[in-house]
């Protein structure tokens, strides 16, 4: 969603101070997109607020943001989420892609999607600006195969009662009122916000994922990622 | 008391804070158990009315419920809001499924900013409880309900009752807002057995499509509020009228300012002020000097409408922000920043050896005193780390402009011996040094029987005897100086910013050398066919990921 130039990636994980939650789901296959889609709508309604409009003399105000109810199709479960089509969009092609590369070949049905939030830190010139993560959450998915209809109603409402669970987990975290970043002057909010929506305004953040092959080792799409994140896209 | 800590202002704030969370949290919960999914617009705009940046529509006959039940108190110790919700069957049977608490407990956060963080918390708490009222399992019963059974809500003020909940139930907690007042705390106890009980325990009341029509139920308990459909049909009013909130000339407009935090300023318009405040400037004038050395400073204010300057509902399209068009009031901007949205107070800040980071936080305002090419220590939480941005160059120039200061912790030996290599610095050792120092050096030639003040010292020097010879051996290891590297001097004073302006050249990191550089060039090479492998059994991939990037 940035239009100028990206930042070098991070090379060996997260940074010193970015706290990292993990959570991990078993789903069916269909039930992949509506349950990533429910934690990463649920984490970022926690981690978005109204567009910031700056006034003279360094004060700004906050818009307001909406949230809607989306009930999922496959799995017994609804969530909030903000209500902001820019951003569902954006989630649902991540998590596209994702089922997608968890369906290919050379997967046995486990991956990972990340939501990372960061900052961004102006370098001096020739080097690009840095990343810095501040939050880093983890989904780990394990896709299973049912046999029959009756396997597969049980799923429902068994994957339906973990998402609760995992909903709890993250309003736990939130509730810690960790490291947030600072509220930024008018010229650095494109360093913590992401200010490219027109209705709402979530901390830089961007998704990433990693599809587990029976070797264990990651392929493809790790180097997709760093491929999309060197070239200005 | 408490009171005398917290302005005045500040306290007014608080509750008003408090009395609309408390109300948020009412139509949230409520509006959760209608039955109906729910929706609303975000709004790039402020429009003044919606409290906590938040959408969150009120319902008229709601809030004049809570209203009823708050009777103009608020949530203290021992007096809690609570919503309790239960179904009712066709039967009559009735059965308690939830008690959703807000409370207030007595652990106070002094330190905290009432008007930016307590404000922040309280909307993010509000979007937990979004979330948490979407899971618990009365969510899946509400939204079947009105053929079977219906979910009704009571709002009742003061001791938290949970005996109706049954045996097992469970617990969630939403969140916690910690404030100067007391510490504000939201959760959910909800029945998990959900197993109709007997149904002498419950009321037989008139079926329940009465219950529909009239909107109102009347329990029996004289002390207990009446019970309220949770399917509020706006359309279906039998005609009572509700005052809408919007009359009641609460209006919360809010707005936050960032400046750098050493400005951190109390503004106080004359009206507002009985006595000259210990610090008064004019805010806006501050040299903006402080943006230059973190590009992460600032500190937030809320500014406000006070309600009793006139602002009712006329106003409210407008996006009411500072007085500036307005002669009726003057914004009342209050310090604002908190743990994560400003500097932290300094009583939270290890301690460093800039003592301008003191100083600032300590006399707010006496301007703007700043070691000028100091980089911000304060920032303790920031995640930024200083990475020497590649610059390559040898230390060689910069250690030997370094004075001479202090004998290395582990050095047994006469000051007057001092060598470069004792400099109070990490990695001093890696330094290139003057070969008639060498003699000098301890590592290389140690003292003939130290006295060992620690077993790391014995170790240090067993291992520099042993390769005394090759006069190589300080390389081996490092002399480990337990002074921390930032602290303050007390020979030679050298603060943060000459520290790290003399160390923005570090030496050149070792696996970068040539030799082991190649080294593991070596094993990639040796590891690409193998990869390469892999990438051709994909290549199809790669290509319509190529095609994805046209």
């Amino acid at each position: 969603p940035l239009s100028s130039r990206c930042c070098a990636p991070r090379s060996a994980g997260p940074a010193m101070n970015c706290r990292a939650e993990v959570l991990e789901v078993s789903v069916e296959g269909r039930q992949v997109e509506e349950a990533m889609l429910a934690v990463l709508h649920t984490v970022l309604l926690h981690r978005s607020t109204g567009k910031f409009h700056y006034k003279k003399e360094g004060t700004y105000s906050i818009g307001t943001v909406g949230t809607q109810d989306v009930d999922c199709d496959f799995i017994d479960f609804a969530y909030v989420r903000v209500s902001s089509e820019e951003l569902d969009r954006a989630l649902r092609k991540a998590v596209g892609e994702f089922k997608d590369a968890l369906r290919g070949s050379g997967s046995d049905g486990m991956g990972q999607i990340s939501l990372e939030f960061y900052q961004k830190k102006k370098s001096r010139w020739p080097f690009s600006d840095e990343c810095i993560p501040w939050e880093l959450w983890t989904i780990k998915v394990n896709v299973v195969n049912l046999a029959n209809e009756q396997e597969r109603q049980i799923c429902r409402e068994k994957v339906g009662e973990k998402l609760c669970e995992k909903i709890i987990n993250i309003v736990e975290v939130m509730n810690r009122h960790e490291y947030l970043p600072k509220m930024p002057t008018q010229s650095e909010v494109d360093n913590v916000f992401d200010t490219s929506l027109k209705d709402v305004q979530p901390y830089l953040y961007k998704i990433s994922y990693q599809i587990t092959d029976s070797l264990g080792t990651s392929v493809t799409t790790t180097m997709r990622r760093l491929i999309k994140d060197t070239l200005a896209l | 008391a408490m009171d005398t800590d917290l302005s005045s202002q500040d306290r007014k704030d608080l509750d008003k804070f408090i009395k609309f969370f408390a109300l948020k949290t009412v139509q949230v919960i409520v509006q959760a158990r209608l039955g109906e999914k729910i929706c609303t617009r975000s709004s790039s705009s402020p429009t003044g009315s919606d409290w906590f940046n938040l959408a969150i529509k009120d319902i008229p006959e709601v809030t004049h419920e809570a209203k009823k039940a708050l009777a103009g108190q608020l949530p203290a110790v021992g007096r809690s809001m609570c919503v309790e919700i239960s179904l009712k069957t066709s039967e009559g049977d009735s059965m308690e499924l939830e008690i959703w608490c807000l409370e207030m407990n007595e652990k106070c956060d002094k330190e905290i900013k009432v008007s930016y963080t307590v404000y922040n918390r309280l909307s993010l708490l509000l979007k937990s409880l979004l979330a948490i009222t979407r899971v618990t399992p009365a969510y899946r019963l509400s939204r079947k309900q009105g053929h079977e059974y219906v979910i009704l809500y009571r709002i009742y003020f003061g001791e938290v009752q949970l005996s109706g909940l049954g045996e097992g139930f469970q617990t969630v907690r939403v969140g916690t807002v910690g404030t100067p007042v007391g510490t504000i705390t939201l959760s959910c106890a909800y029945r998990i057995n959900l197993a109709f009980m007997s149904t002498r325990q419950f009321e037989r009341t008139p079926p329940i499509m009465g219950i529909i029509i009239d909107h109102f139920v009347d329990r029996p308990y004289p002390s207990s509020s009446p019970m309220h459909p949770c399917n509020y049909r706006a359309g279906e009013d039998n005609g009572a009228v509700y005052p809408s909130v919007e009359d009641s000339q609460e209006v919360c407009t809010t707005s936050f300012s960032t400046s750098p935090p050493s400005q951190c300023v109390f503004t106080v318009t004359k009206a507002h002020f009985q006595t000259p405040p210990p610090v008064v400037t004019d805010t806006l004038k501050v040299p903006v000097v402080g943006l230059a050395f973190s590009h992460q400073l600032s500190s937030s204010r809320l500014s406000y409408q006070p309600a009793a300057l006139g602002v009712g509902s006329a106003d409210m399209g407008y996006p009411v922000l500072f007085a500036g068009g307005l002669n009726a009031a003057h914004p009342h901007q209050l310090i604002g920043p908190g743990k994560e949205g400003g500097v932290p107070p300094v009583p939270t800040q290890p301690a460093h050896g800039t003592q301008a980071d003191q100083e600032r936080m300590c006399t707010p305002l006496d301007g703007v005193h700043y070691s000028a090419a100091t980089p911000s220590s304060s920032e303790d939480t920031e995640t930024v780390s200083n990475s020497s941005e590649g610059k390559s160059g040898s230390p060689h120039d910069l250690l030997e402009t370094i004075f001479i200061r202090k004998v290395g912790a582990f050095v047994n030996k006469p000051v007057n011996q001092v060598t470069m290599a004792n400099l109070d610095i990490p990695f001093a050792m890696f330094a290139p040094k003057n070969v008639e120092l060498e003699d000098n050096d301890p590592m290389v030639n140690p003292p003939e029987s130290p006295e060992t003040e620690s077993p790391l010292q014995g170790s240090l020097h067993s291992e520099g005897s042993s390769g005394s010879s090759t006069g190589n051996t300080h390389d081996d290891f490092v002399m480990i100086d337990f002074k921390p590297a930032f602290s303050k001097d007390d020979i030679l004073p050298m603060d943060l910013g000459t520290f790290y302006r003399e160390f923005q050249n570090p030496p050149q990191l070792s696996s970068l050398s040539i030799d082991i550089g190649a080294q593991s060039m070596a094993e990639d090479l040796d590891s690409l066919p193998e990869k390469l492998a892999v990438h051709e059994k994909n290549v199809k991939e790669f290509d319509a990921f190529v095609e994805t990037l046209q």
